[in-house]
This record gives C-alpha cells, structure tokens and sequence, in this order.
C-alpha cells in the first residue's frame, strides 16, 4: 500500500545517486517540483527517462546530477530547444551526457513492454532510418508469417515519477485528461513515487480518460498543489506558457542558468517557496536585467 | 479580384489546408502543420478528423495550441487516449489516412532529418530528435511535408534519416505501410516525388516566385516538371478565417500563469 509523506522524503528514499529515473507527464502532469527536489537534493550519475524531456529535465542535466539520457524528443514545446540538453551533448557542459533515443512509439513501446513483464515489445517502424544504426533495436520475422517488425527492449526503471490530480486516503490515485505513458511506466518501474494536486477523500474522476493506479501499485506519495508548474493539471491548473517562452533566454546562458537555479531551486526550501518566488515576479526582472 | 498581401507562411499553411478533406484523418503535428489542419477543419473541410501525438482524437480546439499536448486538445476531443494506444492502435494498425511533418533537412528522396546536423557522435547542432515522426511516415496512408525552402534545408543527403522517406538512394518503401511523401509545401511551392525514380520535383511554385529562385533555394539539381503550376493565391475568406485563428491563438498564449 502506498505511504503518504514527503517529496522530500520520497526522493531521499527512492532516488539514490546513480539510479534510473523516469519522470513521465507527456506535456500534462509533469512532475516539476520532484525534479525540483532531485536538484536541491544534488542527485548525481542518475539515467534518466524520459520521452519529451521538457524544462524539467533541461534544468536537471544542466544541474549536473545525469550521466545519460533516454529519450525520444527533446524540444521546448512550441518554443525551440532545450539549451542545457543541447550544451550537455555539444560541449559536455557541465558534464559528459550519454545519451540513447528512440522514436515515441519506440518508447511507448518500451514501457508498455516494461509493464507487461515482456523482455521486448514490437512495432511497425525504425526500418530504413539511422536511428537503428544508434540505438538499441532489431528487426524480427513474425513467426505467424512474414511479416518483419521492429523490437525494442522493455524499459524498467529503478523509480518511477509521476504527478496525478489526486490521491485518496488510502493512497489510490487519480488522474485524467492527457495521461500519456503514466500507467506504464509506474507498472514498468521497481518502485513509484506520486506527487499529486490534492489528497482527497474520495477521488472524484472528472475529466476525460480518467485513470486510477491502486495504492498497492504506488510507493510514495506527496501532496505538492501546483507541482507541475509551468506544466498543468487539467481541472487544477493552466500551462504557463509564457514561462516556456521566458526559458529560452535563462536556458541559452550558463550564467543566467545558474542565477535561476540558486534563486528558484536550490535557494527555496520547497516547491511552494519556488512558486512564491516566482509569483514575485522576479523571474521576469532576472532575465530583462541581462 | 482585388490586391491583397499575403506572407510566405500564410501560403504555406493555406496550400497545406487545400489538401485535406472532409471524412479524413488526420494526424498533426505543432507548428504550420497545425495551422493548415485548423484553416482546412474552419473552412472547407470541417469534418476532417484531427488527431495529435497526445492522445487527442477528433480535437477542435479553438486556438492553436502551443505544445502538442496543450489542455485545449484534451477539453475539444472526441475521445483521448494514452500514449502507447495512440501509436499503436490508431497510427500503426493504418487508422490515419494524412500524417504531416517538418523537419531540420529533407533530401532529394524525402527523406528528413530532425536529429542533428553534422555527426551523430560530434553534432554540430543537436536537434530535438525524432518524436513521432518515424511511425507517422512509416504508417500514415500518406506524407505531407511542410518545410521552408533553402539550400541548408532542402540538401543532396541528409545528415541523419530520422524518418523514412524513400530511402537514401530512392530504393522505395521498403515494406512501409503508407506511401511516404506525396507533397511537399515550401514557401516558394510544391514538389512531389516522382512516381518511378521517387525523386522530388518541383510542381508548381507560389505567385510571384521564379523558377531559378527555386532552384538557387534547393541543394540538389531538382528536376522541374512538365507541367509546371501556379498556386492559386489564399483567397480573401482563407487569409480572413486563418488570422482570426492566429489572432485568438496569440491573445490566449498571452496570459500568464494560471
């Protein structure tokens, strides 16, 4: 059953230094005030999954605490690039950053595979593209026909990562709207960690696509309102898409980067201080100062 | 008709937004792509069916959205699925008829690249990677490219196939689903492949563009066909209906936080 406490507390217990992450939310329910607290807590040689990397990731590579990367698309959604990811592998910077990509069905794939206790999964796709020549696939001969298909290996990670709309009591949880791979990868993952908007009495399912993971299927969970800000979670909060816009600049400088970092991460003592802050404003006079 | 102004991206998304239809579905992605399946689902094809890598099936949100799995998305949906099943039950089982893409490069075979330019293991620039592109021109019934042109995007090889046009040496579809690339829509025309080599040749070209100027724009001696076209310029109500649409989509991502 699953233990509600901490984030900080669930990232002290299940993130150690050099395990496999994957912190999930395609675009919806990212869960940025965890990866907030891998930072602060200086995480180092961890893998970490994930298929749109996003800001939150950008933020822990350039923090240092990677040693690789599994991904399959790692842009600033409707903005441009992720400046640290993209200094990590051009210039190292501020370490060597090795990385393994897939396509998204790959990945989606590889969870699904992962959760299904499979050693692989299958899928249409890769044949003919240079991907297969850098990542870790294989293309087999269905043994019901001819057809040839696409294998990828299954993804099972150390720690599972998630943010949902809600948690009850008892520790089930409940998300909906856009709920990307987060079944699978918490059905993939050894152990899961949950922040959530709001602990609840019962959950109350009212979006579209709504899904439960049942608290025998969950760790660790940590009420964190607006944790995945400047991500959203439908029926709580909006995106902030003004601030993908503003991380371009911080992302593009080291400096400026490392400002923010100490102002907004590791200056807070938790997520909440970090929103206070930004809800100051002070975001906008840090990069208009430069 | 009367003169009127009209900007390169505007044509690109309104040719992009002629080539849908009622009754088909179709698989978008952000950015022009998005634009065009908009401008053709608000005009003359209000029954296509837009579906996005998020798992929004049937979507018909009001602005353009920001990132592919923007709230808007998810609220417009007929249905919203997860991710794995939209890739695997709705895009490779064959359930999309139109997939469209961008790309950092695309070559003489329609191939595209949007993983890095330069090597791989030393990329001079590192791109954001392949998303969902591989399996939209694998099983899509068909490729639309949107991708201004110029001699740095439109190259002989492209540095890294990411997805699979018609191979690096125009070999064909090698057992993918759909037909690959049917049409590419630049700011200064339109190429299609051609139906024996697969080579990209150039169809027809936007008002006011010379051949030569497509030409000097592509990396490779693109072939020009023989029946060349001119685009008919946007009309007055497609300009209207796609800056309406671009107006409430900038004055929604105006707002800020919550």
């Amino acid at each position: 059953m699953a233990e509600i406490t901490s984030l900080r507390t669930a990232i002290e217990d299940l993130v150690p230094d050099g395990s496999v992450v994957a912190m999930e939310g395609f675009t919806h329910l990212i869960p940025v005030a965890a990866g907030h607290e891998v930072i602060r807590q200086q995480k180092r040689d961890l893998t970490l999954i994930r298929m749109t990397p996003d800001v939150i990731y950008d933020q822990i590579i350039g923090t240092g605490c990677a040693a690789k990367l599994i991904f399959s698309w790692g842009g600033n959604p409707g903005v441009g690039s992720l400046h640290r990811l993209r200094d990590a592998v051009e210039n190292n910077y501020p370490r060597p950053l090795e990385i393994e990509e897939h396509s998204h069905a790959g990945m989606a794939t590889r969870y699904t595979a992962g959760a299904s206790g499979m050693p692989f999964g299958i899928l249409h796709g890769y044949n003919g593209t240079d991907l297969v020549d850098h990542t870790n696939v294989a293309t087999v001969k269905s043994p019901f026909g001819d057809e040839l298909v696409t294998a990828v290996p299954a993804l099972n990670p150390d720690v599972a990562v998630i943010h949902a709309q809600q948690a009850d009591r008892r520790g089930n949880v409940g998300l909906w709207g856009i709920t990307g791979v987060q079944r699978e990868v918490a059905l993939a993952s050894k152990t899961v960690v949950v922040t959530v908007e709001e602990i609840v009495a019962e959950l109350d399912l009212r979006g579209p696509n709504a899904a439960v993971l049942p608290s025998w299927t969950v760790d660790l969970i940590a009420e964190v309102p607006r944790g995945s800000h400047p991500s959203y979670s439908m029926g709580y909060t909006e995106r902030d898409n003004a601030f993908y816009a503003r991380w371009d600049p911080i992302s593009r400088s080291r400096e400026l980067f490392s400002k923010w970092i100490a102002e907004y991460v590791t200056g807070p003592d938790d997520f909440s201080n970090y929103l206070e802050a930004l809800d100051s404003g002070t975001l906008t006079a840090l990069v208009d100062d430069d | 008709m009367t003169e009127y102004e009209y900007s390169s991206d505007e044509i690109m998304s309104v040719v992009g937004s002629r080539q849908l239809h009622d009754g088909q579905v179709c698989f978008v992605g952000i950015g022009l792509p998005s634009e065009a399946a908009n401008l053709a689902r608000l005009s003359h094809a209000p029954e296509v069916i837009l579906i996005y890598e998020s798992g929004t099936i049937g979507t018909r949100p009001d602005v353009l959205p920001l990132s592919i799995g923007d709230g808007e998305l998810a609220e417009q949906a007929d249905l919203v699925v997860s991710v794995p099943e939209i890739f695997a039950y709705w895009l490779q089982a064959g359930r999309v008829d139109v997939g469209f893409l961008s790309a950092a490069q695309i070559d003489r075979f329609g191939n595209l690249n949007s993983t890095v330019v330069g090597s791989y293991e030393d990329p001079r620039v590192r791109l954001p990677g392949a998303g969902g592109a591989p399996e939209i021109a694998s099983s899509a019934g068909e490729v639309i490219v949107m991708l201004r042109q110029n001699a740095r995007t439109f190259v002989e090889s492209v540095d890294f196939v990411s997805s699979f046009g018609f191979g690096r040496s125009g070999e064909g579809r090698i057992g993918h689903r759909g037909a690959g690339p049917t049409v590419v829509i630049t700011d200064l025309g339109v190429l299609e492949p051609d139906p024996t080599t697969h080579e990209l040749h150039l169809v027809g070209v936007h008002p006011g563009v010379e051949i030569d100027q497509v030409l000097e724009n592509t990396g490779w001696p693109l072939q020009v066909g023989a029946d060349l076209t001119t685009t008919q310029p946007p009309s007055v109500e497609e300009l209207r209906i796609l800056r309406d649409l671009k107006e409430r989509t900038a004055l929604a991502h105006a707002g800020s936080r919550e």
